[in-house]
């Protein structure tokens, strides 16, 4: 189908064809006098296409903010001839138009309007526009537009016939970290594309580096991921290693006690948008002790009626929990519906910080790495700083021997349970800000954070963070050459041919054991 | 001389329990399915189809049930990976039941649906032979004790137990769950199997058919339970209970537990295969949902309700449950869940040996309190 010309139907201006004519004088007298070159105007109104187009060059290559005006009017229809009829374009031309209308945007005087120009200028250069480039290049004074334009400048210089000028764009383009640019690089190193080895040689180095540039960068984002995955597998784990550590007994209703949390936060959230409009953006921060003692109330009557009497019965602990786990699921979908519920992030947290120009880092992961380590020092502290914290260590090292020197070990099995709930109700509020919350959400983590435990070796804080965090870098790198199923088959295989070799798990406790 | 081993066998069983299995057998090889075929639908006598499948299906759960009480209830090992076991005896069948489909599928191709659906040529190796029904026998037999064998025996050979066990079962069908969802894995994806149109030539949905497959399931439902008894009443099952006692006196008296445990292990795994290919053609789809790790924790709460380390005990919780499941289902959905959560506390909490252990349990209060 031949792209045929369709000169836009010019009814909706020509109720006042007067006004268009004085406009095109007004303009033409004014241009001149601010140094457009009359004669270029007038080029085009030619009655050739190619004309036309040269003289659209031309305007583009004036670099003055008028030109700009010029182009659009042409654009839009609304431009007249001497004759007071309106130029016809074609979609050749109207191309043309906007190519040089986006050129023209590199020197606006605002700066966002030539960061956005620059952009879309840098992203399809052509030898066309480099002498356009050049005296953006050196009116820039913004120090990143000017990278920016130099690399697109370079790009559309690496086809100069100098090559000389060719090299030099090399070089320059060997500071990019653009795919785009690097698979450019590449094909300018074939021989076939380039005749002179020197240049050659030039584009194959800066596409080295370009290509070193990129894994690096690749890299950086992979571990940040991994990091990000790894503190809220810490959050989801830390609380479980506490309660496991302590009395031995796996809370199936762990992943529960998350939910508890972002649904906390989510009730907060609906606190703040009612009485506190204002200030919704901190309701984040009210929420982390709301779900602290929402979850840990929710283990303290856990450990109250049920966990209690089943000490002793790991296997029949793990079943009740699982039953509890059940109930509170469908409560959440009785209390707050079987969807999921919308959370908003906080102003504060979303965006992101860019580090390379290849990769940005999202502001949310950022602040839960943050606060993970936040609650991993505040847990820290209680468990190495404090009078419980000696007991509940103790507790889990040799629970008759602490027992008789006075610990109240039935006291500290209650405490350390509402702390290891109150730490998963922290996670909570770190998943409602990244992912879904609904009544289904601690189901999934559960078997991780088990993973993470196991992995860690049973009461030992390092074991834990050490396990959080290598599972969560292993599992992106993983990711990103098998994809994400393939990736946590090949987690969980790990786990179990590890446990053959290690079974108490990383750290284990010092010391000599008796088996019952 | 030595009693002959088949005399042995059958010895092991009380006669209170032939007598037991006699009326089971009277009941469900002869009284449902005549009801069943011979009874028109009008009567008040007649036995529904969706009985007869209910049923069906659940005396396959309660073959896995008492799979799981021979190594939980006599040999303290907790597996929440059963579910495992039970759906790849459930596929290697389905592979049989696509196969037999043949041109009658939506798009008339020799492939399975789904096959065709992924734009695949030809069968991937592993179906190789899937047409013929004896391979496809020694599949289900083989190859979920095949894995059982090679994960028990990693497994036991370091001394993996309690939590830590059941907790790597999990994962292990976990990550089998997550495996089987993916397309590529050749075994329909999301969907699973579904659409079976017959068996041996014969179509799936008539009553005859369903009819013998509900007698084939009560037919080995009792088979299990005879083995189950032979098992426990012998040497080797009570060398089994002492190693869920007392395991490390067991060994100071010279017993190696890994070959006592694997093989109660690999025994329940290929019991569990079985009900699964049995399961399959009775409800007509099997999809990775049977590999959840919810699934298997439930087949634990059928042996406690009913009762551990006795053999009728899971036979009876797997019927409770199950039944109430249905009810509940159908009645009131959302208090389902309450339900079954509040059995596993209940039951844990305070029949520790289920509702067969009730009697017991209710004369020995009355014996405290005088």
């Amino acid at each position: 189908m031949a792209l045929c010309a369709v000169p836009p139907a010019p009814t909706f201006y020509t109720h006042t064809m007067r006004h268009l004519l004085f406009t095109l004088f007004f303009c033409l007298s004014f241009f001149a006098h601010a140094g457009i070159d009359p004669a270029v105007v007038k080029q085009l109104a030619a009655e050739e296409s190619e004309d036309k187009i040269a003289a659209i060059r031309k305007l583009a290559q004036s670099a003055e903010p008028e030109a700009m005006t010029l182009l659009q009017e042409l654009a839009a229809g609304t431009l007249k001839n001497d004759k007071g009829e309106e130029i016809s374009i074609n979609n050749r031309v109207r191309r043309e138009i906007d190519g040089a209308l986006a050129g023209l945007k590199l020197f606006d005087p605002d700066p966002v309007v030539r960061l956005k120009a620059t952009r879309e200028v840098a992203a399809k250069a052509d030898a066309s526009q480099a002498p356009m480039l050049a005296k953006a290049l050196e009116n820039e004074r913004d120090p990143k537009i000017k990278g920016m334009l130099a690399e697109a400048h370079a790009l559309a210089t690496l086809k100069h016939a100098d090559m000389n000028v060719r090299i030099a764009a090399a070089k320059v383009l060997a500071g990019s970290s653009d795919p785009n640019i690097k698979a450019v690089l590449k094909a300018q190193s074939e021989e076939a594309n380039e005749a002179e080895s020197l240049v050659r040689r030039a584009a194959f180095q800066a596409y080295l580096e370009v290509k070193d540039r990129m894994t690096f960068a690749e890299t950086v984002g992979k571990i940040f991921s991994g990091l990000s995955l790894g503190s809220i597998l810490l959050l989801a784990a830390l609380g479980l290693a506490i309660t496991y550590g302590v009395m031995g007994v796996i809370n199936m209703a762990h992943g529960e006690l998350l939910m508890i949390g972002a649904y906390a936060t989510f009730a907060v959230q609906g606190v703040f948008r009612n009485y506190f409009p204002a200030q919704l953006d901190w309701y984040v921060l009210v929420a982390v002790p709301v779900a602290f003692f929402a979850a840990a109330g929710v283990g303290v009557l856990l450990e109250r009626t049920v966990i209690r009497w089943l000490y002793g019965r790991p296997l029949e602990t793990l079943l009740a929990t699982w039953g509890l786990s059940l109930m509170l699921i469908q409560a959440a979908r009785v209390i707050f519906g079987a969807q999921n519920v919308e959370l908003a992030n906080p102003s504060w947290m979303s965006g992101g910080l860019e580090i390379l120009p290849s990769i940005t880092l999202p502001l949310n992961r950022i602040v839960i790495i943050g606060f993970s380590l936040f609650v991993l020092v505040l847990v820290w502290a209680l468990m190495n700083k404090t009078r419980l914290g000696m007991f509940v260590r103790a507790v889990t090292q040799n629970r008759p021997m602490a027992g008789c020197v006075g610990v109240p070990t039935a006291r500290i099995d209650t405490v350390s349970f509402a702390l290891g709930a109150g730490i998963a109700g922290l996670g909570g509020v770190a998943l409602s800000q990244i992912a879904n919350v609904g009544p289904d959400m601690g189901q999934g983590y559960i078997v991780d954070s088990f993973m993470v435990v196991v992995l860690g070796g049973v009461g030992q804080l390092a074991g834990a963070v050490w396990a959080a965090l290598g599972l969560g870098i292993f599992s992106k790198f993983l990711e990103s050459w098998a994809g994400a199923v393939v990736a946590k088959i090949v987690v969980l295989v790990f786990i179990i041919v590890f446990i053959q070799k290690r079974p108490q798990g990383l750290f284990a406790l010092k010391g000599r054991f008796v088996e019952s | 001389m030595r009693t002959p081993f088949i005399i042995r066998f059958l010895q092991a069983t009380p006669k209170s329990g032939w007598i037991g299995l006699a009326v089971f057998a009277a009941i469900s090889l002869v009284l449902l399915p005549m009801l069943h075929l011979l009874v028109p639908a009008g009567s008040l006598f007649h036995v529904s189809s969706y009985a007869i499948t209910l049923i069906g299906k659940i005396m396959c759960y309660a073959i896995v049930a008492v799979a799981m009480d021979l190594i939980w209830g006599y040999a303290g090992i907790l597996s929440l990976g059963h579910g495992l076991f039970f759906a790849l005896g459930g596929y290697a069948f389905g592979m049989y039941l696509m196969r037999q489909i043949g041109r009658d599928g939506s798009y008339q191709s020799d492939l399975p649906d789904f096959m065709v659906f992924l734009d695949w040529k030809e069968l991937p190796w592993y179906w190789t032979g899937s047409d013929s029904i004896l391979w496809v026998l020694v599949l289900v037999l083989v190859v979920p004790a095949l894995i059982a064998f090679i994960f028990g025996f990693f497994a036991f050979r370091s001394r993996i137990k309690g939590v830590y066990f059941s907790i790597i079962t999990q994962a292990l069908t976990f990550a089998a769950m997550l495996l089987f969802f993916r397309n590529e894995t050749g075994f329909g994806g999301n969907n699973g199997f579904t659409d079976f149109k017959r068996i041996l030539g014969y179509p799936i949905t008539a009553p005859e058919m369903r009819v013998a497959l509900f007698a084939l399931s009560a037919l080995l439902l009792m088979a299990t339970l005879v083995l189950g008894r032979y098992i426990v009443t012998s040497k080797f099952g009570r060398v089994l209970a002492a190693i869920r006692d007392a395991e490390s006196r067991t060994m100071f008296l010279g017993y190696n537990p890994l070959y006592y445990k694997l093989s109660i292990w690999t025994v329940s795994a290929l019991l569990c295969g079985i009900a699964g290919a049995l399961y399959v053609p009775q409800v007509g789809i099997i999809n990775p949902g049977e590999m959840s790790t919810a699934n298997s924790i439930e087949i634990a709460i059928w042996v406690a309700v009913g009762g551990r380390a006795t053999l009728i005990g899971p036979v009876i919780g797997a019927f409770i449950v199950n039944l109430s499941k249905s009810f509940f289902t159908q009645a009131f959905p959302e208090y389902w869940l309450f339900f079954l959560g509040a059995l596993f506390v209940v039951v844990t909490l305070w029949l520790p040996n289920g509702v067969v252990g009730l009697w017991n349990q209710i004369q020995e209060t009355r014996r405290a309190a005088k």
